[in-house]
């Protein structure tokens, strides 16, 4: 008989203006790593989530070692033995490292903290990640892959009989991967449950003895690892063949339109150089904090290079800022749409007019309501955005939805260059899809396009050339002719420099 | 190896800068005024800046949190008149008057943790609330008008020395070590700084946030009824005007002293000589017989220098 130890029956969740998971199955099994799979807003996280007590169940159950259990805090869930390694990095920056890990579970003599035994198990449960650091080092003076380490460290602290584990491998390199997969199998023989997340197929098969899948927020299926093979689980994840997920390029690549030359910028990125032309889909490939957002943060002149040079159009831009840089004709779709893309309490017809407004508007700064509601219409109607209105608040609206109306404050200012951060982070399918074919459009229109993406299938179906960054720096260019995820892994990880 | 040492030493002497401020402040005026430095003079500075100080540490517990408490100057003269009263009125011995303050304070800041805690409420709006709640129940206990002719063993506290160093002086820096050993020494302390540096962290980690969220505003308030009492036997009386726009010093020694607003970053003993700097400032300007329009002028200078050292630091 298998041993059971969580089982979740018929988990419901909504959010507003989505249905999160919709009556969804997941059990896990003693001693056995998990794997669950699906693409970006499956759900994949929202349920285990809800496993660690950070979200509650709109309907269903979850039963620990047959009983039925409700977590309302974290702080349940953790001494029910459930830890968590979250997705989004969350340390304290100005605490220590030991503070850290150690925190919500202090060591304590008597009323006070013992910060020399905190120090010294700190250390001890870095040397079992393969982590070399003082433990009173501050969290803000880490590398992004070092913190990523500290968090799983963490995880293990808690000694936790169930850990959960949410992409742990997209910000780590290859040396770092297999430190933690050793840690798994330890984990593994100890009798505890892993649940891993992750996109990456490589990693699934050499780790996971079952694989569950999700697809938009319903449950497909659960799996032996040994009885399916990649193709099998890739058609079962999003319900098609990739091929028809990515449009066909019918890109003719025409005259440079954008040259970085050696653009630096002290402790962040080095001597970056590329070119960029009309027609074009540029990929920009590596793992998050690698430096590619920086890279265009730098070139948006959000932040200021230290030395380089930018032309755009073969002209020089001196101090570029925001500003000047947009009257270039560039446009920039932030990675972080809530954060800094859409002002979600306002309308879809506020925020597509937002940055047009002076366009809009006649001499005394009056907003022609008339010419502007139609320009709203025009492409709400042109990227297919599902609202009830225009006077919808776009909070209420889906991700894929949200990342159209940040579309659409651009293209109404015609930018010649776009660039794409993350731009189907957190969307279903069905928009990805759909975003894709915007991109692809745009490109064939002579727009020249910088796409940024951390998922490698997406690279590979959109771009035509792949420049690929490692910490700060370029390490690897490709056509897409020459480009395979292998070597495009192989660039973005401290590996040998693929073949060269 | 070099550079590693260079960076150390500018860290150092950016954590140091206040502490050197001070000082030159401090020899720039013994050269200007006579009356600097003499030791009446500094045994009245350190008197002065006591309620400020104690007010300052609670403000910096809120602060660290990431939130802001505006109701202290009418919490101190609440707390204040009721003590005030309860001396007129009864016959109670002093502790049994001084715990009464403190209770009132608490309660107070029970009020702001419980609306910024568990109503998701923003701490400027509930404490805004709670600063003219505060007043105006002064108003009415007090009808408007002082309470004065307090018993004179009441008094010392506020006027009192111990081997010559005054009373209100002693009481801060017992404040302020019991403080500083909160914030750095006992789990709770560090969990303030963690809900301030990064509250989703805290809440995955299995802190009580909320619980947290709340506290720091009973502390704040718990420093306002010690600076109430302080404050009432210095002047010798409740007064209903009493701590008057005292959020703003406040808040202005925990800005000086390197508290970050948005929370998660800062120290006790900066704020302590933030406070010691704002009270060195308004006597050398006394001492130079400067009007009090422009020292407030010049304290508002002071912020936003400490302000602007603040954020190149951190950019």
């Amino acid at each position: 008989m298998e041993n059971i130890v969580l089982e979740a029956r018929n988990i419901t969740k909504r959010f507003p203006g989505v249905l999160a998971l919709s009556n969804v199955n997941f059990r896990l099994v003693k001693g056995k790593v998990h794997a669950l799979m699906g693409e970006n807003g499956a759900g994949k996280s929202t349920l285990m989530k809800i496993i660690a007590g950070i979200y509650q169940a709109d309907e269903g159950n979850v039963f620990l070692h047959g009983e039925k259990v409700v977590f309302h805090t974290p702080k349940q869930a953790l001494t029910n033995g459930i830890s968590m390694i979250h997705q989004e990095l969350s340390p304290i920056l100005d605490m220590t490292i030991a503070e850290n890990l150690f925190l919500g579970k202090e060591f304590c003599k008597g009323k006070f903290i013992d910060y020399r035994r905190m120090n010294s198990e700190a250390t001890a449960l870095m040397e079992r990640v393969g982590v070399d650091l003082p433990p009173t080092m501050l969290m803000k003076e880490l590398s992004v892959s070092q913190m990523q380490m500290i968090e799983i460290a963490k995880a293990l602290a808690y000694n936790a009989e169930i850990i959960i584990m949410d992409e742990p491998s997209a910000t780590i390199t290859e040396r770092e991967i297999a430190n933690l997969f050793e840690i798994i199998q330890g984990l593994k023989e100890d009798g505890r449950c892993i649940v891993y997340i992750t996109h990456k197929m490589d990693e699934v098969f050499r780790i996971a003895d079952e694989i569950t899948v999700f697809r938009d927020g319903q449950y497909i299926g659960t799996y032996d690892a040994d009885d399916i093979d990649e193709n099998q689980l890739v058609v079962k994840m999003v319900n098609r063949e990739l091929t028809e997920i990515y449009p066909k390029k019918n890109n003719k690549a025409a005259d440079e339109i954008l040259r970085v030359e050696n653009l630096c910028q002290k402790g962040v990125f080095e001597d970056i150089s590329f070119t960029l032309r009309k027609g074009e889909i540029l990929g920009f490939s590596g793992l998050m904090g690698s430096g590619r957002t920086e890279v265009m943060n730098a070139l948006f002149g959000i932040t200021h290079p230290t030395s380089g040079t930018i032309y755009i159009n073969g002209e020089k831009v001196d101090k570029p800022n925001p500003r000047k840089i947009i009257s270039k004709g560039i446009g920039y779709v932030t990675e972080d749409r809530k954060g800094n893309g859409l002002v979600l309490e306002m309308s879809v017809y506020d925020n597509t007019i937002l940055p047009s407004l002076s366009k809009l508007s006649n001499r005394m700064g009056v907003v022609n309501r008339r010419k502007a509601l139609e320009v709203a219409e025009e492409y709400k109607e042109k990227l297919k955005i599902k609202t009830p209105g225009l006077q919808q608040t776009v909070k209420q609206l889906s991700g894929g939805n949200q990342q159209k109306i940040v579309l659409a404050k651009w293209l109404i200012q015609n930018p010649d260059i776009i660039i794409f951060d993350e731009p189907t982070r957190g969307i279903d399918v069905g928009a990805k899809t759909e975003i894709y074919k915007l991109v692809a459009n745009l490109a064939e229109e002579g727009k020249a396009i910088i796409f940024i993406s951390s998922e490698m299938p997406e690279i590979l179906g959109m771009s035509d050339r792949v420049i690929v960054f490692y910490e700060g720096k370029k390490t690897g260019e490709l056509s897409i002719e020459e480009a395979t995820q292998e070597r495009i892994m192989m660039y973005a990880s401290d590996v040998e420099k693929g073949g060269a | 190896m070099g550079e590693k040492t260079r960076g150390f030493d500018k860290k150092w002497i950016q954590t140091y800068m206040l502490i050197f401020i001070v000082i030159g402040l401090g020899v720039i005026l013994s050269f200007i005024s006579s009356n600097f430095l003499t030791v009446t003079n500094l045994l009245n500075v350190v008197r002065q800046i006591a309620v400020n100080g104690i007010l300052a540490i609670g403000m910096t517990i809120v602060c660290l949190t990431g939130g802001i408490d505006l109701s202290v100057g009418s919490i101190v003269a609440f707390s204040g008149i009721i003590a005030a009263g309860m001396l007129r009125d009864t016959g109670y011995p002093i502790i049994i008057i001084v715990l009464a303050a403190i209770v009132v304070g608490a309660v107070c800041g029970l009020y702001n943790g419980y609306f910024v805690a568990y109503w998701n409420a923003a701490p400027f709006v509930v404490t805004l609330s709670m600063m003219t709640i505060a007043r105006g129940m002064t108003y009415v206990y007090s009808d408007g008008r002082p309470i004065s002719n307090l018993r004179t063993e009441f008094l010392t506290i506020g006027k009192g020395s111990i081997a010559g160093i005054p009373i209100p002086t002693l009481i801060l820096v017992v404040v302020f070590i019991l403080g500083s050993i909160m914030l750095t020494k006992l789990k709770f302390g560090r969990y303030v700084y963690a809900v301030g540096g990064n509250e989703n962290a805290a809440m995955v980690s299995g802190i009580n946030v909320k619980r947290i969220k709340m506290m720091v505003y009973v502390l704040s308030g718990i420093a306002c009824g010690i600076a109430a009492i302080i404050l009432t036997a210095r002047v010798s009386a409740g007064l209903p005007q009493a701590g008057e726009s005292y959020e703003l010093d406040a808040i202005a020694a925990t800005v000086i002293g390197g508290t970050s607003l948005s929370g998660g970053r800062g120290r006790l003993w900066g704020t302590i000589v933030g406070a010691v700097l704002l009270g060195i400032v308004n006597n050398g300007l006394d001492l130079l017989n400067v009007s009090s329009f422009y020292q407030q002028i010049v304290k508002g200078l002071i912020i936003l220098g400490a302000i602007l050292i603040d954020s190149k630091r951190n950019s």
